[in-house]
């Protein structure tokens, strides 16, 4: 913990009118607030009788240590994505120069930094910003989607995020209008610090779009502490197209607790990768529901972890109409004493007869201390589906080494090799060639000599 | 004198059991020698442990690399990857699949290695575009499709298809000494025929080569200059091309009477080995 001369602000009812005052919403959004920070009050910290908080230590966490902070002077890092979005030419868009990206929204301790979108989107329609804003001026759109999504009472940290989201993005995409560059959000922390953001992103009927978020600590030591509680929603309408990815990329001292749910509608296509590199101990839960005939979703996650990173991973498949299509793979590689849980479900609807799913979760282990568990589950009440799953966890093989080393590579470059070969598999699956060479670039620097 | 790769008294052990009991041989650069014996006799053993394999254990002899001007260097000092570097090869009897990483970006890593023995790890790798050159050119050479460099490194590769990864290697890699074990099993008799051709363009008189087999079709026209045979873990004899011939038409029986001593130490070897749980 960082040092502080007075106590820091919890997230109690004092620091909620804080909240309101500084930033006022729509009443039927501060409403939900206000409900958020009744059950708040209501709930203790989840403990480990609960299946999804089972493998969760939360020991050492102690939620009073935690509140909003003040902006800070700490500057935003570049993050890991963003060098694939150059700055556009001087003056950048208001000068008139074509962007590389279609939008950018920065935060740092939950106040936002930086807010762009090229204005030819906002003349197409497409709404973009601060949930502050652009809630007040767009409730009509919004109103049905924004913290309707994910669940806000379900657990602490769901009531908390509810009641406290601040330095959150809204992306709005009307019905046919196409991104043909990808939006970039990132949202980072400064030592100690806290974000409680949320994404909201929206596709109307036929659109596309490409969406990169990433958290990141400022600063360079890696071990910063920090507390993250978010959420994101997405909805794809039908025919839509998303393309989503979340890089997880906090220094080791930060908790990570992120609830995010996207609902696919009829033909709609996502493609959703997560990768996760940092933080202390991370528990996400990524939940898909594809509620329309022929919704595809293909999910992506890439995890690295290291020391003692503690990762859980909740996964949810839910076919709630005939004929979708779900694909998930997981892939982990383990050093040291870290651990990685992957805990999967599929789950099937009476009515959601044809469905095709599918999950899998591989681990490789790059050391003996490290731990991986594997939970896939399906629950079926259709009768007519195809519904598989899959779980390997491995070591990097010896034979593999040695065969690498007779061809003239050192056993680093070796191991490097077989791990960047065992991540191949997903990356081939992820669309965006800028994030699969920033996460293969991330994990290879990561990567020391299997003990 | 020639450069050339010297074994004395090489004995190996593996798991504390010993296999090769005393090999001696010197390969010279330019030079075809043809290994042949019975399952069991240590062949595959002496290819492992002159490329250096951790579960080899040397526990007497040495290997060699002696350049023209007489300097020699003691491999077994070396690392597995110090010896490739140093220009040895081992074309494996069964490679390693390497799921996830094309065969082009395996070579161009080897390649540069081996090339820039004094490379450091994270320096630049031989330029993509020389490096594409000449890879399809090699593939060309060996009549093989240039889509096979984009598949992952003998992940599925069917048995003729990794024999050809691997002369396909060595001909990227040229180096001084190689040492082919089986490099014809597995495949059908037209493809023996082109990997021997292929062996033989490769060599020519830049490298010294070690051809482990069990037949004469890949010696055709790789001409052995020696044909040793290996029974119980060394070399009880050592002769011309007609050796090779002999051995594959009436087999190991002629050898056994004569060397009976080796012929107990084999059966001896089998013996442990039946013992033993099932190795890989």
């Amino acid at each position: 913990m960082t040092t502080t001369t007075a106590p820091a602000p919890s997230f109690n009812r004092d620091a909620l009118e804080q909240l309101l005052a500084d930033q006022p919403l729509p009443a039927w959004a501060e409403q939900q607030r206000r409900a958020c920070l009744d059950r708040l009050e209501s709930l203790d910290l989840p403990d480990r009788r609960q299946e999804l908080w089972m493998r969760t230590d939360l020991r050492m966490f102690k939620p009073q240590a935690w509140g909003l902070r003040p902006a800070g002077d700490a500057e935003a890092p570049e993050g890991l994505l963003a060098p694939a979005f150059p700055q556009a030419e001087e003056g950048g868009v208001a000068a008139g120069g074509r962007p590389d990206y279609a939008g950018h929204f920065t935060t740092v301790n939950g106040h936002v930094s930086r807010c762009e979108i090229d204005p030819e989107l906002s003349r197409q329609g497409v709404v973009f910003g601060p949930a502050a804003e652009v809630l007040a001026e767009h409730g009509d759109l919004l109103q049905k989607y924004w913290l309707r999504v994910i669940d806000t009472d379900s657990d602490y940290f769901a009531a908390l995020h509810g009641a406290f989201h601040r330095g959150s993005m809204v992306l709005h995409v009307p019905a046919g209008v196409k991104l043909s560059q990808p939006i970039h959000c990132l949202a980072a922390i400064d030592d100690g610090g806290v974000d409680t953001s949320h994404v909201l992103v929206v596709l109307g009927e036929g659109a596309e779009a490409t969406v990169l978020t990433e958290t990141a600590s400022c600063g360079t030591t890696g071990a910063a502490t920090g507390f993250h509680c978010g959420g994101t929603e997405i909805v794809v309408g039908r025919g839509a197209s998303l393309r989503m990815v979340n890089v997880q990329n906090w220094d080791r001292g930060v908790w990570h607790v992120a609830r995010q749910k996207a609902v696919v509608h009829g033909n709609g296509r996502l493609q959703w990768t997560l990768a996760a590199l940092g933080s202390r101990l991370s528990q996400v839960a990524q939940d898909v529901a594809l509620v329309g005939e022929h919704a595809e979703a293909q999910v992506n996650g890439v995890m690295f972890t290291e020391g003692r990173q503690q990762l859980v991973y909740n996964t949810l498949q839910h076919h709630e109409a005939p004929s979708c299509r779900s694909d998930l793979l997981y892939k982990g590689a383990l050093q040291d004493r870290s651990r990685l849980v992957w805990r999967g479900m599929i789950k099937v609807d009476k009515a959601a007869q044809k469905t095709d799913g599918y999950q899998r979760n591989d681990n490789l282990m790059l050391s003996a201390a490290a731990r991986a568990d594997s939970i896939p589950g399906l629950e079926i009440e259709a009768d007519d589906v195809r519904c598989t799953h899959g779980a390997t966890s491995g070591r990097v093989d010896e034979e593999q080494i040695f065969y690498a080393q007779a061809r003239g590579l050192t056993a680093d470059e070796a191991t490097r090799l077989v791990v960047a070969g065992f991540f191949q598999q997903v990356f081939d699956r992820i669309t965006i060639a800028s994030v699969r060479e920033a996460l293969a670039a991330a994990i290879g620097s990561r990567i020391r000599r299997v003990s | 004198m020639n450069e050339r790769l010297e074994i004395e008294n090489l004995h190996v052990a593996v798991e504390g059991s010993e296999i090769l009991k005393g090999v001696n041989l010197t390969i010279g650069r330019g030079e075809v020698h043809a290994l042949m014996g019975p399952n069991g006799s240590g062949k595959s053993t002496l290819g492992y442990a002159i490329m250096g394999h951790p579960s080899y254990e040397v526990t007497a002899g040495s290997i060699m690399l002696v350049d023209a001007d007489g300097t020699a260097h003691d491999v077994l000092e070396m690392e597995p990857d110090g010896r490739a570097r140093a220009g040895i090869f081992l074309a494996f009897q069964r490679p390693m699949a390497i799921p996830g990483v094309r065969l082009a970006d395996f070579l161009r890593h080897s390649v540069t290695n081996v090339r820039d023995p004094d490379r450091k790890e994270g320096q630049e790798l031989m330029p993509m575009r020389e490096f594409r050159g000449e890879l399809k050119d090699k593939m060309k050479e060996l009549s093989m499709d240039s889509d096979f460099a984009r598949r992952y490194v003998n992940d599925g590769f069917s048995g003729g298809e990794m024999k050809r990864a691997e002369i396909l290697q060595l001909a990227m890699l040229r180096p001084r000494f190689a040492i082919l074990d089986e490099t014809d099993s597995g495949l059908d008799a037209d493809a023996v025929r082109l990997a021997s051709e292929s062996i033989a363009r490769i060599g020519g008189a830049e490298m010294g080569i070690l051809i482990i087999t069990h037949h004469e079709q890949l010696l055709e026209h790789n001409i052995p200059l020696k044909t040793h045979v290996m029974l119980g873990g060394r070399i009880v004899e050592s002769g011309g091309p007609e050796l090779a011939a002999e051995l594959h038409k009436q087999g190991y029986e002629r050898i056994r009477k004569a060397y009976p001593e080796a012929a107990a130490a084999e059966e001896e070897m089998e013996a442990e080995r039946r013992l033993e749980p099932a190795a890989s």
